[in-house]
């Protein structure tokens, strides 16, 4: 039994989340702001919790549960995207008239199951956690409940989800059956002791459903289909919260359980994962071409996101670990403005959300669409802003390994991908004005859209702090 | 002096001047007025401080200079290194030389959304001057591909009724390029553990490397240039850019390729470098002789002007890759040539655009008998492109030809031919619009330069002359540099051959 802070932020989100349902339970959606904002304030402490207590390994549970740099750099940004998506949540909601306090407690416990994901150190407890995590989407997803595609979102997100949990379980089961154990460190050592040696059939048979589990969560090709309908059908800051922390957590996860465990399996997962990067980049980049929801088109635009972070797993080094943890912060901060910019597409009291609703915006709200253009440039990958650097230290990790093909059809499509970014711009830019957006739509978006902003304008200065902790995080994974 | 950080200053003021124009408050007509000024004087601050590199420059040197450098990214070891030798120099000058004067050009031709205009072109120089400064592959891919964000603004949102489609031709053309570049500046971080250009420009790449490497850069470069076949985004967006934009374009923009092929594939791939040098002679020979029948046939001025620009860069390729000292001198010279007069050519057709909104040479005749200082200004470019002695054009087309025929006669021989042609197409463009009788009703009010123009055409019209004249005040700064990249050529030649030797 390791020392018990070191899951601090875990007691910490679940005692507070627990005692904020009581409370509104009994104060009623009156008190909807309130929670929200102790919730954020819950979210800040479990921060400086970990922050406190630093990265330094531990294992808690009984091995069950992990704590290492690796994971205290994912559950900061997984603790900062379930900030964000709680903070551009009250305005929508109220104007839509869906403020009901289970939000911000629904994202605090699905945080909760996000943060065991990241600290998994047994494919139990990787169960344990995902399910938590996804139990709570399932039911944000379709927090809209009078609107029939919230609702349809909710539900096609929970079939298709208990599947995967399904094959992931299965897979599961299938390494413990050959493998004798669910441990990570003991599959590790039993898979070090084949020394080369192909394993049982039944064993990659296991790996197979286990990463056809995990693709579903971080929604890469093949497994992305209920992405863009979940994206469109949600409430906008569903869907910002969906493309921002459970992405991270996931493809934590998915790290963690590739280069752990099954490190040495390596030639069986690679090409598994240079083939699903492959199409995950392509479909991102061919099929929000022809989408008119701009919701949509996020969706297909965070798929082709995922093919690029999966080059760095694809790489399989110390190298593309660093790079997949910048991508990640980087994804973080410009995913998050983008939404801060959907949300204020309102006109006459609605929610707009075809793209051609932003023409002109140029001239109606300058401001916005200077904001909006940064994060488009920035997500195709023009320098200097952050996206740039997200998509070279991925790249850098894959021409070190040798993956040239893998590198080229990545930067290849990332100037298709650009085409549907800078029609963004074009219409902003180059359009003639349509109605103008509703102005009054509450103060809370501007500081999170200049944060975020400036973030993904001024990365290049001073990347230090995030280069060091992706270093950090990425050689915890390599230290044994 | 010695110890400002000068390199920097000129690369950023424009950048402090966008910023302060992007804080000037009031209605729409203060603003254009502020913004404009703003622009003004910091470009032309910019200038001034860009000529104490030139007069601070020293000659006999083929080092670096004004170099600074500090950690930018130390855990990649990727620095912010600036510094300027002979051959880049001018390039910063250019740039500097022509954005005041594109800041003067819209004075009156821009008249919406004047503030993003000219934070657009503050910003634009930034990037323009930095990637010609910048001695970190990383810090320079930065700048390089910059600039693809305000040129693409620059083109959509200022530009002709085509302008969509022209600005996302040029967008992805140019990013499709630039990205393979970025592989081969990974593939060399991870083989020489550098990014520093001067370290790889010392390394030695295995030959079988060199080739593939050379071909990255060689997508980025031949589109920028833009060699045949991969120039038809150029027309487009000449086309359809702004006047200002245009100026830019073909005075700046397309040095950025032929000042790539100088700077790292000739000193960092030699060897690549001479096993391609028949492929960029046969493009650049069609490029030439191709290219300028097709301006021949053209009936849009600009259209017109932007072949012949095509046909241009086609001796500079040439030029370079003959790896000899006259054909290097004469690509730089050309490209500043280049520079000056197919800008102030873009100028001369914004000036009758501005007035007629019509770039048909069909519009046109007769100008002389109205507009004789025009025709006189037009005159002094036009004989400019097609190189008569005395002025720019001949200097860099003499050169790079002379070196040319030492290298390979059947080129020279081929690529003179495009002269000729050059001579056609130009005097017979100049011939429809200036000479002939005045017949048509809309011009016989048309009106000649004014004072804002004549201060445009002023400081072109003199750098025209005065490289044709006296060349000797560009050539020399550039001789020490050219003479050690030689020299560097040739020393990187023979250890990859003795290596290859010894391993047989």
């Amino acid at each position: 039994m390791g020392p018990i802070d070191a899951a601090l932020p875990e007691f910490i989100i679940a005692l507070s989340a627990m005692a904020l349902l009581m409370y509104g339970a009994f104060a009623g959606d009156r008190a909807t702001r309130g929670i929200s904002y102790a919730s954020i304030l819950v979210l800040a402490v479990a921060a400086v919790a970990l922050s406190a207590r630093g990265g330094a390994y531990a294992v808690l549970f009984g091995g069950q549960f992990i704590v290492d740099q690796f994971a205290l750099f994912m559950k900061w940004l997984v603790l900062i995207g379930a900030a964000l998506a709680i903070w551009m949540a009250p305005g929508f909601n109220e104007r839509e008239g869906i403020a009901r306090f289970e939000y911000p407690i629904l994202i605090l416990f699905s945080t909760l199951g996000m943060l065991m994901m990241i600290s998994a150190n047994n494919l139990i407890a990787l169960y344990v956690g995902l399910e938590l995590q996804s139990l709570a989407l399932y039911v944000i997803a379709a927090f809209h409940r009078d609107s029939a595609r919230s609702s349809e979102a909710g539900l096609k997100y929970f079939v298709l989800g208990a599947l995967s949990s399904g094959m992931l379980l299965y897979g599961a089961s299938l390494i413990y059956g050959f493998a004798g154990s669910t441990g990570f460190e003991t599959l590790a050592r039993a898979f070090e002791s084949l020394e080369g040696q192909a394993p049982a059939l039944g064993l990659v048979v296991g790996l197979v459903f286990v990463m056809a589990g995990l693709a579903f969560k971080v929604a890469a090709v093949p497994f992305h289909m209920w992405t863009p309908d979940v994206y469109e059908g949600a409430p906008t800051p569903v869907t910002a919260f969906f493309s921002l922390s459970p992405k991270i957590a996931a493809l934590a996860l998915f790290v963690r359980v590739m280069l752990g465990p099954f490190a040495d399996l390596m030639a069986q997962w690679q090409q598994i994962v240079i083939a699903i990067s492959i199409a995950s980049m392509l479909l991102g980049a061919l099929a929000a071409i022809r989408q008119t929801n701009i919701k949509r088109l996020m969706a297909y635009s965070s798929i082709g996101h995922v093919g690029y972070m999966l080059i760095g797993l694809a790489a399989g080094t110390e190298a593309g670990v660093r790079g997949i943890a910048i991508y990640l912060a980087i994804y973080l901060a410009m995913n998050a403005g983008t939404f801060g910019c959907i949300l204020y597409m309102r006109r006459r009291g609605k929610m707009v959300e075809t793209i051609d609703d932003l023409a002109g915006l140029a001239r109606t709200n300058p401001t916005l669409a200077a904001a909006f253009a940064v994060f488009m440039f920035s997500m195709a990958g023009i320098p200097p802003l952050a996206g740039f650097f997200g998509k070279l230290y991925v790249f850098l990790a894959a021409v070190d390994a040798g993956l040239y093909t893998l590198a080229v059809i990545g930067l290849l499509t990332s100037v298709v991908g650009s085409y549907y970014y800078m029609r963004i711009v074009k219409l902003m830019y180059f359009d003639e004005p349509s109605e103008p957006f509703e102005r009054d739509i509450g103060a809370e978006l501007r500081p999170l859209l200049i944060g975020t902003g400036l973030f993904t304008l001024l990365f290049f200065l001073w990347q230090s702090p995030v280069l060091d902790g992706a270093s950090a995080a990425a050689s915890a994974l390599f230290a044994g | 002096m010695r110890d400002w950080p000068l390199l920097s200053l000129v690369t950023f003021l424009p950048t402090a001047g966008a910023l302060f124009i992007l804080f000037v408050r009031g209605d729409e007509q203060t603003v254009a007025r502020n913004a404009r000024a703003v622009a003004l004087w910091t470009s032309l601050a910019t200038f001034v401080l860009s000529l104490l590199l030139w007069t601070g420059f020293d000659s006999a040197s083929s080092d670096f200079q004004f170099v600074e450098r500090a950690p930018w990214i130390p855990s990649f070891n990727i620095s912010y290194y600036m510094g300027i030798d002979g051959i880049s120099l001018f390039f910063v000058i250019l740039s500097t030389f022509l954005t005041p004067i594109c800041v003067l050009a819209s004075w009156d031709a821009i008249k919406v959304r004047v503030r993003e205009y000219m934070i657009a072109f503050l910003i634009l120089e930034t990037l323009m001057v930095g990637m010609f400064c910048a001695l970190d592959f990383i810090l320079f891919y930065l700048f390089f591909e910059g600039v693809l964000i305000p040129m693409f603004l620059i083109i959509g949102v200022w530009g002709g009724p085509r302008r969509v489609y022209s600005a996302f031709k040029f967008f992805l053309y140019t990013l499709a390029g630039s990205v393979l570049m970025l592989i081969a500046i990974l593939a060399m971080y991870f083989e020489a553990g550098s990014t520093s250009m001067p370290d790889l420009m010392r390394y030695g790449f295995p030959a079988s490397m060199q080739l593939w490497l050379w071909l990255g850069f060689f997508a980025s470069f031949a589109v920028k240039v833009p060699m045949w076949p991969v120039h038809t985004w150029l027309p487009d967006a000449h086309v359809e850019a702004p006047t200002a934009g245009s100026v830019i374009l073909a005075g700046v923009l397309l040095k950025m390729g032929g000042y790539g092929f100088i700077r790292i594939s000739l000193p960092m791939l030699p060897y690549a470098s001479e096993y391609f040098t028949p492929v960029i002679y046969t493009l650049s020979v069609v490029a030439i002789i191709y290219t300028s029948l097709v301006a021949l046939a053209q009936e849009d001025m600009k259209k017109l002007i932007a072949y012949s620009s095509v046909a241009h860069m086609g001796f500079v390729t040439i030029g370079t890759f003959t790896l000899t000292f006259q054909g290097i001198q004469g690509a730089l010279v050309q490209m500043l040539s280049h520079g000056v007069v197919s800008a102030a050519l873009f100028l001369c057709v914004g000036v009758v655009y501005d007035r007629m909104h019509s770039r048909l040479i069909a519009t046109y005749g007769g100008l002389v008998h109205r507009m004789p200082m025009y025709a006189a200004v037009f005159m002094v470019f036009m004989l400019g492109s097609v190189g008569l002695p005395g002025t720019s054009g001949f200097v860099g087309e003499f050169l790079s030809l002379v070196g040319a025929f030492r290298a390979n006669t059947w080129v020279a021989f081929l690529a003179t031919t495009g002269i000729i042609l050059g001579a056609a197409y130009m005097l017979y463009l100049y011939r429809r619009v200036i000479f002939g009788p005045l017949v048509k009703n809309e011009l016989k009010n048309i009106l000649d330069l004014s004072p804002r123009e004549i201060a445009v055409f002023a400081p072109l019209v003199a750098a025209t002359l005065l490289i044709g004249i006296y060349p000797g005040a560009f050539l020399d700064p550039m001789n020490a540099s050219i003479s050690a990249l030689l020299d560097h050529h040739k020393q990187a030649m023979a250890a990859l051959h003795s290596v290859t030797f010894a391993g047989r």
